[in-house]
C-alpha cells in the first residue's frame, strides 16, 4: 500500500539543475530503507518555480522541498519519510518575513497564480493517461461529441478566448471560418514552434500535460470537420516530442484517437512534425510549408489558412496555450472562462518570467494583472538591490514596458497601445544596469539571423538597421541616425510580407520612444549611461584611491597602464582597449568606469 | 573519380548498415507526403551530418527533386552539411541568457576553443553553436554540451566544464 | 473506450490512486513517527489507518506523519483533528486500536475514550 507520493518536477530547468540524479538518489534511499513499496516516486511536468529547482513535493502533507541536491536528497527519505521530521534546510524561506514555507500554498509565487492552462503541470504524471482522465480529462471531448459542431464553436465564441500565440485573434471566429470554408479534407494544426527567446510555456504544457492538447485538437477536428491533425514541435524540445509521441500512442490505445471515437462516427488522428530550427516557422503560413516538408517561407494573406492552408486545403491553426484552454471551456462553459481576466481579454495568460528578477519561472495570472504584481509580488522584485528599469514582452517582435506603466493592467490591447505586444508571453525583466540601445541591437541581431530572405525590406532593411545600431554602440553614431532608424523601421513594417518582418523593427521603435535620451547619449555624447557598450566606456584611475600595488599594470593585456610601485598609476587612453580587466582585478576600487 | 554509391556500399559494411537503417525508416512512414524534414532529421541522426550521397539517396527514395532537398537542408539551421565534432557545445544567447551575461560565456568558449559558432575545432573534439533559447531561462546563462544542460554558467565555470569532455 | 461510462470508471479508479495528492478538507490524522514511535510500532499504526480509511471509502481526511510528540511512554501516538472539533491524542495505538480510531472517531464521530491521553482545551 502507498502511504506517500513524492512528486519530482521534471521540467526543463529542474532537469538542468540535476533532477535525474536527485530522483535516482530518492529511489535508492527508499530501497535502502525497505520502503520502496510504500512510497511512490512520480516525475511530473514543470511546477513553474524554475529558480528553486530541483523541486520535490511530498504528499499527503504537500511539503515543498526546493533546491534539492544529490547530497541532501537522502534527507527527504531518512528524515521526512522514515522519521516523520520535516527537513527544515530544504524548505523555501520567504525573503522578507524569513518564514519557512511548508507547502506551495505558503509561497507568494504560487498563491497569486490562477492555474488553468497549467492546472495539471506538476500535479499529474504526464505519462499517465489515467491521471489525466482522473482530472476530468477527455470528458470535454465526450461532451463536445454530444453537441453539434456549431454549438461547440458557439461556446468558444461566447467565451471570448483569443489566440495565445501573439496577435490575440478571436479563436471562435477562426474556427467558424474554417468550418464554413469550402474544400476537403480539412486539417487541424497545433503550432508548437515556440521560437520567441525567453518563452517556454508551450514546452511546459507539452511536457507536463500532453493529453490536454490531444483532446483539444480532437475537439477542433470535430468542430471544423477534420479527420487529421498535425502537431508541429520545434526540434529544440526533444523531451516534449518524446512525451507527446507517447501520449498520442496512449490516446490511440484508449480510443480517443482513431476511428469511431467514443462510440460515435467521428474519426481523428494526429501526426507529429518536427521543426528544424527556423524562427520564421512560428509564422503560420511558413509553418504550414514546413509541415509539407518544404522551406519555411511565408506566403501572403489572404488567402488565410482557414481558406487555403495545408496543401491548399482549409486549415485551423492555433498555438499550444490556446488549445490548452479549450477542454476546460467546453467542460465549464463560456461564463466560467470569462469569470477571470479583463472584458476584452478574458481568461488567464501564462508568462515566462526571466531576466533580472528574483523568482524566475512560469506564472499563470488573470489577464489584466499589472506588471507590478508580476515583477514584485510574484517575481519577488529585482535581485542585488538594483532598480527596476523596464520589462520586455513579445521577444524580437515586441517592445518594452517602462516603470511608468507598472500599474497598467496587462492584456492584448493595453500592450498594443504602448507599442509592444503580448507575444507568446515571454517577460524579460531588465534592471537599471541594462542599456536599452544594446538590448534593441540584440533583438535586431536575432531577426537579421532569422529573416528567411524572401522579402528585401526584411532581409536587407533589418541588416542596415543593425549596422546603424552597431555604429551607435561603437561610438560612431551620427547626427540624424535616430530619424533614419525610425524611417527605415517604418518602411520595413509597411512593406514586409509576414509578421516577422512587420514586427522586426518593434524593439528599436519601442526603445526610441521611451529611451531616446539613451540613444542621444550614445550618439552625441559618445557615452553609454548604463556602462554596457564597451567602446563608449572610459577607464581611469582615481589617484586618491590608488595605492600603487601594480596589480592592474600586470593584468593589462596591452600594457596601457604605467606607474611605479607604491605610486599612483595612469591609464594611457590611446592604448586602452577597454577590456575591463583592470577594473576586475583592483582590490581598492580605484578604477573608475564611465 | 568518386565511386558510385553501390560499389562503395559493397566495400564498406558500416556505411551499408547506415543506409539500410535510413531505408527501413522511410519504408515504414505512414504518409511519405510532406515527410522530407522528418526523414532528414533521421538521416542526420544516423550519419551525423548530411553529405551529398545522403541527399541523393533521400531524393530518389522520396521522389523529391534534389534541388528541393538541398533547398530544405540549407534553409534550416538544424541540418549540417559538414561533420560535427565529437561534442557539441551550444551557448544560449536567448534574451534571458544575454541579459545575465551569456555573451561573456560565449566569448570565453570562443577563446578556449579557438573557433566561432558553426565551426569545429581542428582536432574534431568540439563543435561550437549559438542557440536562441533552450527554455531554461530560470537558470540563465545556460550552456548545453551534447545532451547535458548546465545552468548559471560563468566564464570560469565553463572552462572547467569543457575539460570534462574528451 | 466506447462510452462516457467507461471514462467515468477510469476516473474514479485513478482518483483513488491519486488520493494522497488531493486537498483534504474534513480533517487530519497525525501519526507521530519519531524514532521511539517507530520502534513502538507507529508504522503498523500508520498502515492500518490508511488501510481502514480506504476500506471506509473516506477520502477527505489527510494522513500526516510528524516527528516525536514527546510522549515516548505512550507511543505510538496518533492525533485526530477533525474540523470544528477539538483535537484528540491517542496513545498505545496498535493495529487494532488504529482501526478502532478510524471507525469510531473519524467515521462515527465519537471519541474513543479508553485510548485518549490528551484532549485539546476549547
Amino acid at each position: 500500500m502507498i502511504r506517500n507520493q513524492l512528486l519530482v518536477c521534471a521540467g526543463g530547468a529542474c532537469i538542468t539543475s540535476g533532477e535525474k540524479s536527485v530522483k535516482d538518489v530518492l529511489v535508492d534511499e527508499l530501497k535502502k530503507n525497505g520502503i520502496e513499496d510504500e512510497v511512490q516516486v512520480i516525475e511530473t511536468g514543470c511546477m513553474g518555480a524554475c529558480d528553486l529547482g530541483p523541486i520535490v513535493v511530498v504528499y499527503p502533507e504537500g511539503t515543498f522541498y526546493q533546491k534539492v541536491t544529490v547530497k541532501n536528497a537522502g534527507l527527504i527519505v531518512n528524515e521526512h519519510l522514515v522519521k516523520g521530521r520535516t527537513v527544515g534546510e530544504l524548505l523555501y524561506t520567504e525573503p522578507t518575513s524569513e518564514m519557512k514555507a511548508q507547502t506551495s500554498g505558503d509561497i507568494p509565487f504560487y498563491t497569486r497564480q490562477v492555474k488553468r492552462v497549467l492546472r495539471n503541470c506538476g500535479v499529474i504524471d504526464p505519462l499517465s493517461i489515467e491521471e489525466y482522465i482522473a482530472r476530468d480529462g477527455y470528458f470535454a471531448l465526450g461532451k463536445a461529441l454530444e453537441m453539434t459542431p456549431d454549438d461547440v464553436i458557439r461556446v468558444l465564441t461566447d467565451s471570448g478566448l483569443r489566440g495565445r500565440g501573439g496577435a490575440g485573434f478571436p479563436t471562435g471566429l477562426k474556427w467558424k471560418a474554417t468550418r464554413e470554408a469550402k474544400g476537403s479534407p480539412k486539417y487541424v494544426v497545433c503550432n508548437g514552434d515556440e521560437g520567441d527567446p525567453g518563452a517556454f510555456m508551450d514546452r511546459s504544457v507539452l511536457e507536463g500535460d500532453p493529453h490536454s492538447i490531444i483532446e483539444a485538437m480532437a475537439i477542433a477536428g470535430y468542430a471544423i470537420g477534420a479527420e487529421k491533425g498535425y502537431m508541429y514541435v520545434r526540434a529544440e524540445y526533444p523531451l516534449a516530442i518524446e512525451r507527446f509521441e507517447y501520449a498520442i500512442g496512449k490516446a490511440r490505445e484508449y480510443g480517443f484517437l482513431g476511428r469511431g471515437i467514443l462510440g460515435t462516427g467521428f474519426n481523428f488522428d494526429i501526426e507529429i512534425r518536427i521543426g528544424a530550427g527556423a524562427f520564421v516557422c512560428g509564422e503560420e503560413t511558413a509553418l504550414l510549408r514546413s509541415i509539407e516538408g518544404k522551406r519555411g517561407t511565408p506566403s501572403i494573406k489572404p488567402p488565410f489558412p482557414a481558406q487555403a492552408g495545408l496543401w491548399a486545403k482549409p486549415t485551423l491553426i492555433n498555438n499550444v496555450e490556446t488549445y490548452a484552454n479549450i477542454p476546460q471551456i467546453i467542460t465549464n462553459g463560456a461564463e466560467w472562462f470569462r469569470s477571470v481576466g479583463s472584458a476584452k481579454s478574458p481568461g488567464t495568460k501564462v508568462f515566462a518570467l526571466a531576466g533580472n528578477v528574483q523568482n524566475t519561472g512560469l506564472v499563470e495570472v488573470p489577464m489584466g494583472t499589472t506588471l507590478r504584481e508580476l515583477v514584485f509580488d510574484i517575481g519577488g522584485g529585482i535581485p542585488g538591490g538594483k532598480k527596476f528599469k523596464a520589462a520586455q514582452t513579445g521577444g524580437p517582435s515586441g517592445g518594452v514596458i517602462t516603470a511608468d506603466y507598472l500599474d497598467m493592467p496587462i492584456d492584448f490591447d493595453t500592450l498594443k497601445e504602448i507599442g509592444t505586444i503580448m507575444g507568446s508571453g515571454g517577460l524579460i525583466v531588465l534592471d537599471e544596469s541594462t542599456c536599452m540601445v544594446d538590448i534593441a541591437k540584440f533583438y535586431l541581431g536575432f531577426t537579421v539571423d532569422e529573416s528567411c530572405g524572401k522579402c528585401t525590406p526584411c532581409r536587407e532593411g533589418t541588416l542596415q538597421m543593425y549596422h546603424m545600431m552597431e555604429r551607435i554602440c561603437d561610438g560612431k553614431g551620427r547626427d540624424g541616425d535616430i530619424e533614419k532608424l525610425s524611417k527605415l523601421a517604418n518602411v520595413i513594417k509597411d512593406t514586409s510580407l509576414c509578421g516577422l518582418g512587420q514586427s522586426a523593427p518593434n524593439p528599436v521603435l519601442s526603445t526610441i520612444r521611451f529611451y531616446e535620451d539613451e540613444y542621444r547619449a550614445h550618439i552625441y555624447e559618445k557615452k553609454c549611461p548604463s556602462h554596457v557598450c564597451k567602446h563608449l566606456l572610459t577607464y581611469s584611475i582615481m589617484p586618491e584611491k590608488c595605492v600603487g600595488c601594480t596589480a592592474c599594470a600586470r593584468q593589462c593585456p596591452v600594457d596601457a597602464i604605467t606607474g611605479e610601485v607604491k605610486k599612483t598609476h595612469v591609464i594611457d587612453q590611446s592604448k586602452c582597449i577597454k577590456c575591463g580587466s583592470c577594473y576586475e582585478i583592483c582590490r581598492f576600487s580605484a578604477i573608475r568606469k564611465e | 573519380m568518386r565511386m558510385n554509391l553501390e560499389d562503395r556500399l559493397k566495400e564498406n559494411p558500416e556505411l551499408k548498415k547506415q543506409f539500410d537503417a535510413l531505408d527501413t525508416y522511410i519504408g515504414k512512414l505512414a504518409s511519405p507526403e510532406g515527410s522530407l524534414i522528418n526523414v532528414l532529421h533521421r538521416a542526420q541522426a544516423i550519419f551525423g551530418y548530411l553529405p551529398d550521397e545522403v541527399l541523393e539517396f533521400v531524393s530518389s527514395r522520396l521522389n523529391v527533386p534534389r534541388s528541393t532537398v538541398y533547398g530544405v537542408v540549407t534553409f534550416y539551421h538544424f541540418f549540417s552539411r559538414v561533420p560535427k565534432g565529437r561534442h557539441t557545445v551550444s551557448v544560449c544567447l536567448g534574451t534571458a541568457c544575454y541579459v545575465r551575461g551569456g555573451n561573456a560565456v560565449y566569448e570565453k568558449v570562443m577563446k578556449i576553443l579557438g573557433v566561432k559558432a558553426g565551426e569545429t575545432t581542428q582536432d574534431g573534439r568540439f563543435s561550437l553553436d549559438l542557440v536562441r533559447c533552450v527554455g531554461a531561462c530560470g537558470l540563465a546563462p545556460v550552456v548545453v554540451i551534447d545532451k547535458d544542460t548546465y545552468g548559471r554558467s560563468t566564464p570560469e565555470k565553463v572552462a572547467t566544464l569543457l575539460n570534462k569532455y574528451a | 473506450m466506447k462510452s462516457l461510462e467507461e471514462l467515468k470508471r477510469i476516473k474514479e479508479q485513478t482518483l483513488r490512486e491519486m488520493d494522497l495528492r488531493q486537498a483534504k478538507e474534513r480533517g487530519k490524522v497525525v501519526v507521530a513517527m519519531g524514532t521511539c514511535g517507530i520502534a513502538a510500532g507507529a508504522k503498523d499504526a500508520l498502515m492500518a489507518i490508511i488501510d481502514e480509511l480506504e476500506k471506509a471509502d473516506i477520502h477527505d481526511v489527510k494522513v500526516v506523519q510528524s516527528g516525536c510528540m514527546g510522549l515516548c511512554d505512550k507511543e505510538p501516538t496518533v492525533e485526530v483533528a477533525m474540523k470544528g472539533q477539538p483535537a484528540v491524542i491517542y496513545g498505545d495505538v496498535n493495529d487494532t486500536n488504529a482501526r478502532r480510531i478510524v471507525r469510531e472517531h473519524v467515521q462515527g464521530g465519537n471519541v474513543v475514550a479508553d485510548l485518549v491521553i490528551k484532549r485539546e482545551n476549547i
